[in-house]
C-alpha cells in the first residue's frame, strides 16, 4: 500500500493527563475513501484521539500523519481536517449560509467562490429552503446537516464527526446513517467517526478500529469485527455473545480442542488463549440449535422465554451455572422447549470462537 | 457529553494559551499605577512631615500616628495619654456602620426570603424593584433622604398634620439621621446576598423537618440557618464596610456631633487647613481595619469550603 | 407536587409564607421608593419655596435648563457624560482582555494576583481612593482636570465592567473556537469572529454597569478634579451645600430617570441574552 492511499497515520501515539494515561500507544491507517469508524465505551479515548487529530489535544509520543506529513506541530486552524462536533457548535449569531461559509472565507476563498460553494454543499444536504436561518430556528437534525455542510464546504482532506448522532431522537438516527454514508461515498473523502453506538458503527463503517481503556483492540470491518472478534473485550461489547469458560486441550493450525462445561470436547477456530490453558468460547445467539437433551454439545435447563418480535430469546443456564442465551427464529415451525425441561444445545460448526479474556 | 466526557474533561480549554500575561497587561497598569501605587505611596505620606498650605516635607517622622493616638498637651510636652478624640471619631464610625448594618439586616432579612419564596416570574420582578433604587445616583438618594426627614420635610408636616406629633421630631443631624442614610444607601447590598442564598435553599428539606414535627422556630435555627448563614455574614459585610468609610450620609444628614471617619479624612485634604500626614495616617488605619474585616471573612470562607 | 399538597395540609408550618414578612418587604421598598418619590413629586412644585406645595409646574425644570445657574449644571452634566462613556468603553476593553485571560488562557504566572487586583478597587473604601488618587497625582504632578477625573474612574470601573462579561464568558462554551478554529480561523479571527459576537449582551450590560457606576461617583470625583471643573454630582452636592433648592430637586428627577432607563435598558439586555441562550 503506497502512502497516497493512507489519509491518516496515527504511529504510536500516547496521551497522558497528568498520572491518567488516555492513549497508550495506539497505532492506526485510515485509507483515503475510507468511512473508518473510532468505537468504544466511553472514556476508551476515543474522543481524545479524534480531538488530537484536529489539533485540540497535543500528543505526548507518537505522530499523526497527513498523508504522509506529520501534522503534530500545526495548530487547528493549519489542518486540512474538519470536524462535525457532537453538539454541533453551530456559530448562533451566523445564519446557515455564514455559518457554512466561515471556514471557506478563512481558508482564503472569495466572497462569490464561497457562496457557490456554500449552495452547492446546501444543495448537497438539501437545506437550501434554510438557507437564511439562524441555527436556534433549526430543528436538531437541520442543525446537525448545517454542522455536516459546514465542515465539508472546504473540502478537507479529512472530516472528523465526533458522535454526530448522539443529539437526535432514534427514527431520525436511523435515516442519518445511510444519508451520511452515501454523501461520504459522493464526497470520497475519508471520515473518521465516533461513536459508543456499536449498531451505528456496524451499519455505516468500511473499517472499525474498537477500543478500549486507551488501548486498540482490533481493527477490521464489521464482519470481521463481529464474526471474528480478537479477545473477550471485542466479542462482548459487538453485538450479544454467550461466553463460556472452557478448558483447552490443545491448539494446532488455528483449531482449539476444549472441553465444555457439560465435559464434552468440543474442536473450533482459535484467536487467542490464556497462558494458564483457560479461555471463552464466545457463541452468538442465533448461530445456536436446540436438539433433545443429551443429542447436543451441552444440555441446558430453560429459564425464561423473552418475545422480540422478530426473534424469541431462551435465557437458559448451563448445569455449572452459567448463563446461554439462545435466538429462535419467530417462524410457524419454531418449537419452543417448556420452562425449567433441560434441552439440548448444538454449536453450529465454526461459529464459536475460542478467546482470551 | 454522554460518551468520551471523561475524554474531554481534561481537554484543552486554554484557546488562547499562552497569552494571560498580555491580556492582563492593562489591568496591571490602570489598577496597578492608579490605585495600587497611590495607595502605596499614600502609606509612605502617613510617615511624613505635614506643610502648612497642604502637601508634606519628606522628613520620615512618625508625628501623624503620634497625633493620632497619643495626647502630649498643647506645647507637646505633657506626659503622653492616649488621645480619644480621633479613637472616639473611628469608634464612632463603626458603631454607626454596625447600627446601619443592623438595620439592614433587619428589614433586609424578611425581604430576602419574601422574594427568594415567590415563583420564578415574580421574583424578577421583585428584585428589580429592590435593586433599581441603588443605580440611583448615591448623591441624589442621599439628598433625597434629607429633603424627607428635615425638620420642615414632608414627614415631619405630614405627621404634624395628621396630628401624631407637636413638633417635627428632629431627626436630621441626629446620629439616627446618619444610620438612615447608611442604611438607604446600602440596604440592596444586604438582600442580594442573603436571596441567592434563601434561593438556593431547597424547601422539601424544611418539609421534612416539620413532618418531624418541629415547628416553625426550630427549622429556622436548626435547618435553614445553617444554611442561609453565608449570605447574611456576606451581606453584612458588603453593608459594614462601606458604611465604615462613607463620607455622603454623614455629611449631608449628620452634624458637628456625628462626624465619621469618612469626613475626618476628607477635612484633612481640603482647603489650607488640612494635614496630609494626617489624613493619609488615618486612610492607612481604616483601611486596615476594612482589609482585616475582608481577610476573616476569607478566612472563614475557605474554611467553610473544606 | 409534594409542597403543594403539604401546604393544604399545614398551611401554617409553610416556612414559604412567615408571617410579617410581606409586610416588611412592602415596608422596605416603601423606604427605598419614599424619599425619591417624594422629591421627583416636589420637582413639580410651582412655589419658589421647597416647603409649601404650590401646585403642579414644570418651572423648575426650565430653571434647570434656562435659568441663571443652566450653563453651570450644563456644562457639569456634559463633562459627566464623556467622563462616563469614555471611562465605560476603557473599562469594557480592560475588563474583557482580562476576562479572556481569566477565562481563556489556562493556568499562568499572576493570575491570581492579577484577579485579586481587579478586585481591588471594590475592596479599598471610596474615601482612601479618593485620597490616594489625589496624593499621587500630586506628587507626579498631574495637572487635576478631566485627564485626572478620567483615569480614576476607569480604574473603579474595571471590577464592574468585569463582573457580567466574565460572567458571560463562563456561560459561552469554548466549542464555539474551537469550531472556529477547525474551519481555518486564527485565535484572534476566533475570538472577533465568533466570542465576541456571542457575547455582546454580557460586553453591553458591562459597559451600563460601568457608565452607571462612572455617572454616581461623588467621593473620587470631588478629590481629583481639581479647580473650576465640575461633574453633575460635585455641582450638585456644592448647591446642596448652600441648602436644597427646588432646581436640584428638577436636576435630581432628570438623573433618577436617566438611572432607572439605563437600569431596565441594561436587565433587558440580559434577558434577551439569556433567552438568546436557552433557545441555542
Amino acid at each position: 500500500m503506497t502512502s497516497s492511499d493512507i489519509a491518516i497515520d496515527i504511529d504510536n501515539v500516547v496521551k497522558r493527563y497528568g498520572a491518567f494515561t488516555a492513549l497508550h500507544g495506539v497505532s492506526m491507517q485510515i485509507h483515503a475513501n475510507e468511512f473508518f469508524t473510532l468505537l468504544g465505551p466511553s472514556g476508551c479515548g476515543k474522543t481524545t484521539l479524534l480531538r488530537s487529530i484536529a489539533g485540540f489535544e497535543d500528543v505526548n509520543e507518537g505522530a499523526i500523519r497527513l498523508y504522509g506529513n506529520d501534522i503534530a506541530p500545526l495548530p487547528p486552524h493549519k489542518r486540512p481536517i474538519n470536524t462535525v462536533f457532537q453538539q454541533y457548535a453551530l456559530f448562533p449569531h451566523m445564519t446557515v449560509t455564514e455559518n457554512v461559509m466561515f471556514g471557506l472565507r478563512r481558508s482564503g476563498w472569495s466572497r462569490i467562490e464561497a457562496a457557490t460553494r456554500a449552495d452547492d454543499v446546501l444543495k448537497l444536504v438539501q437545506l437550501s429552503n434554510f438557507a437564511d436561518r439562524k441555527p436556534a430556528q433549526l430543528s436538531g437534525g437541520q442543525q446537525q446537516r448545517v454542522a455536516l455542510a459546514r465542515a465539508l464546504a472546504p473540502r478537507p482532506k479529512v472530516l472528523l464527526l465526533d458522535e454526530p448522532l448522539s443529539a437526535l431522537d432514534l427514527k431520525l438516527r436511523q435515516a442519518v446513517r445511510v444519508e451520511l454514508k452515501q454523501i461520504q461515498r459522493e464526497t470520497g473523502i475519508a471520515f473518521i467517526f465516533v461513536t459508543h453506538d456499536q449498531e451505528e458503527a456496524l451499519t455505516m463503517s468500511d473499517r472499525i478500529a474498537v477500543m478500549s481503556s486507551g488501548h486498540v483492540q482490533q481493527i477490521g470491518t464489521p464482519r470481521e469485527i463481529y464474526e471474528t472478534p480478537i479477545n473477550r473485550f471485542v466479542a462482548d461489547f459487538i453485538g450479544e455473545t454467550n461466553l463460556l469458560n472452557v478448558t483447552v486441550q490443545s491448539v494446532s493450525e488455528g483449531t482449539a480442542q476444549v472441553i465444555l462445561p457439560s465435559g464434552h470436547p468440543f474442536s473450533c477456530p482459535a484467536a487467542t488463549v490464556n497462558s494458564d490453558g483457560t479461555g471463552h468460547l464466545s457463541v452468538r445467539p442465533e448461530r445456536i440449535e436446540l436438539c433433545p437433551a443429551g443429542g447436543g454439545d451441552l444440555d441446558v435447563k430453560v429459564e425464561s422465554q423473552v418475545y422480540l418480535g422478530t426473534d424469541i430469546q431462551l435465557h437458559t443456564r448451563v448445569a455449572d451455572g452459567e448463563k446461554m442465551i439462545v435466538r429462535l427464529q419467530n417462524a410457524q415451525s419454531t418449537i419452543l422447549p417448556e420452562i425449567d425441561t433441560v434441552v439440548g444445545l448444538k454449536i453450529e460448526a465454526g461459529a464459536a470462537r475460542l478467546l482470551a479474556d | 457529553m454522554a460518551a468520551g466526557a471523561p475524554d474531554g474533561a481534561s481537554s484543552k480549554s486554554d484557546i488562547y494559551a499562552g497569552n494571560g500575561p498580555r491580556l492582563m497587561l492593562p489591568v496591571w497598569v490602570f489598577i496597578g499605577l492608579f490605585l495600587l501605587l497611590p495607595v502605596a505611596l499614600m502609606g509612605v505620606y502617613s510617615f511624613l512631615t505635614k506643610e502648612f498650605r497642604g502637601g508634606v516635607i519628606w522628613d520620615f517622622t512618625l508625628t501623624a500616628y503620634d497625633q493620632f493616638f497619643l495626647d502630649r498637651g498643647l506645647f507637646g510636652d505633657d506626659p503622653a495619654k492616649i488621645e480619644w478624640t480621633y479613637i472616639g471619631i473611628f469608634w464612632r464610625s463603626i458603631w454607626q456602620a454596625g447600627m446601619a448594618t443592623i438595620m439592614c439586616l433587619l428589614i433586609g432579612f424578611p425581604t430576602a426570603w419574601f422574594i427568594a419564596t415567590r415563583d420564578a416570574k415574580t421574583r424578577s420582578i421583585w428584585l428589580f424593584l429592590i435593586t433599581i433604587p441603588y443605580w440611583v445616583n448615591l448623591l441624589i438618594r442621599t439628598v433625597s433622604m434629607k429633603f424627607l426627614i428635615r425638620d420642615t420635610g414632608p414627614l415631619n408636616e405630614f405627621l404634624m398634620w395628621s396630628g401624631v406629633i407637636n413638633e417635627p421630631l428632629g431627626l436630621i443631624n441626629t446620629n439616627f439621621a446618619v444610620q438612615l442614610g447608611l442604611f438607604y444607601s446600602y440596604l440592596p447590598f444586604m438582600v442580594l446576598p442573603i436571596y441567592a442564598a434563601v434561593e438556593r435553599y431547597d424547601f422539601s428539606l424544611s418539609e421534612a423537618a416539620a413532618d418531624l414535627y418541629a415547628n416553625v422556630w426550630t427549622i429556622l435555627r436548626l435547618v435553614i440557618l445553617p444554611v442561609v448563614k453565608p449570605g447574611i455574614i456576606a451581606g453584612c459585610i458588603l453593608v459594614f464596610v462601606p458604611s465604615l468609610g462613607a463620607f455622603l450620609a454623614p455629611d449631608l444628614l449628620g452634624g458637628a456631633k456625628t462626624f465619621m471617619i469618612g469626613s475626618l479624612i476628607e477635612e484633612q485634604f481640603k482647603g489650607n487647613a488640612g494635614n496630609w500626614p494626617f489624613g493619609a495616617a488615618a486612610s492607612m488605619i481604616l483601611l486596615s481595619i476594612v482589609m482585616a474585616v475582608l481577610l476573616i471573612y476569607a478566612r472563614s470562607q475557605t474554611k467553610g469550603d473544606k | 407536587m409534594a409542597s403543594k399538597k403539604y401546604l393544604l395540609k399545614a398551611p401554617k408550618n409553610d416556612l414559604r409564607r412567615l408571617p410579617g414578612f410581606t409586610t416588611v418587604t412592602l415596608l422596605c421598598l416603601f423606604i427605598l421608593y419614599a424619599p425619591l418619590m417624594v422629591v421627583a413629586i416636589y420637582s413639580f412644585n410651582a412655589s419658589t419655596s421647597i416647603t409649601n406645595w404650590g401646585g403642579w409646574s414644570l418651572a423648575w425644570y426650565g430653571d434647570v435648563f434656562f435659568g441663571p445657574e443652566a450653563a453651570k449644571f450644563q456644562q457639569a452634566a456634559i463633562n459627566s457624560l464623556i467622563i462616563a462613556v469614555c471611562a465605560a468603553f476603557a473599562a469594557t476593553i480592560i475588563a474583557t482582555a482580562a476576562a479572556v485571560a481569566m477565562n481563556r488562557t489556562g493556568a499562568f504566572r499572576g493570575k491570581t494576583s492579577g484577579f485579586m487586583l481587579i478586585n481591588l478597587p471594590l475592596m479599598v473604601p471610596e474615601v482612601v481612593t479618593a485620597v490616594a488618587s489625589l496624593v499621587f497625582f500630586s506628587t507626579i504632578g498631574f495637572t487635576t482636570g478631566l485627564g485626572t477625573i478620567l483615569l480614576a474612574h476607569i480604574v473603579f470601573c474595571i471590577p464592574f465592567a468585569y463582573l457580567p462579561i466574565s460572567a458571560r464568558m463562563q456561560s459561552v462554551p469554548d466549542l464555539y473556537e474551537q469550531a472556529a478554529m477547525d474551519l481555518y480561523a486564527t485565535p484572534l479571527e476566533a475570538f472577533k469572529l465568533v466570542l465576541l459576537p456571542i457575547m455582546m449582551p454580557g460586553l453591553m450590560s458591562g459597559f451600563l454597569l460601568a457608565f452607571i457606576i462612572s455617572l454616581d461617583d461623588f467621593l473620587i470625583t470631588n478629590f481629583v478634579k481639581g479647580a473650576g471643573i465640575e461633574t453633575l454630582p460635585t455641582a450638585v452636592f456644592g448647591s446642596v451645600k448652600q441648602g436644597i433648592k427646588p432646581n436640584i430637586m428638577a436636576i435630581s428627577t432628570l438623573m433618577l430617570g436617566v438611572s432607572v432607563v439605563f437600569v431596565s435598558l441594561s436587565w433587558l439586555i440580559g434577558r434577551a441574552g439569556q433567552s438568546q441562550q436557552e433557545t441555542k
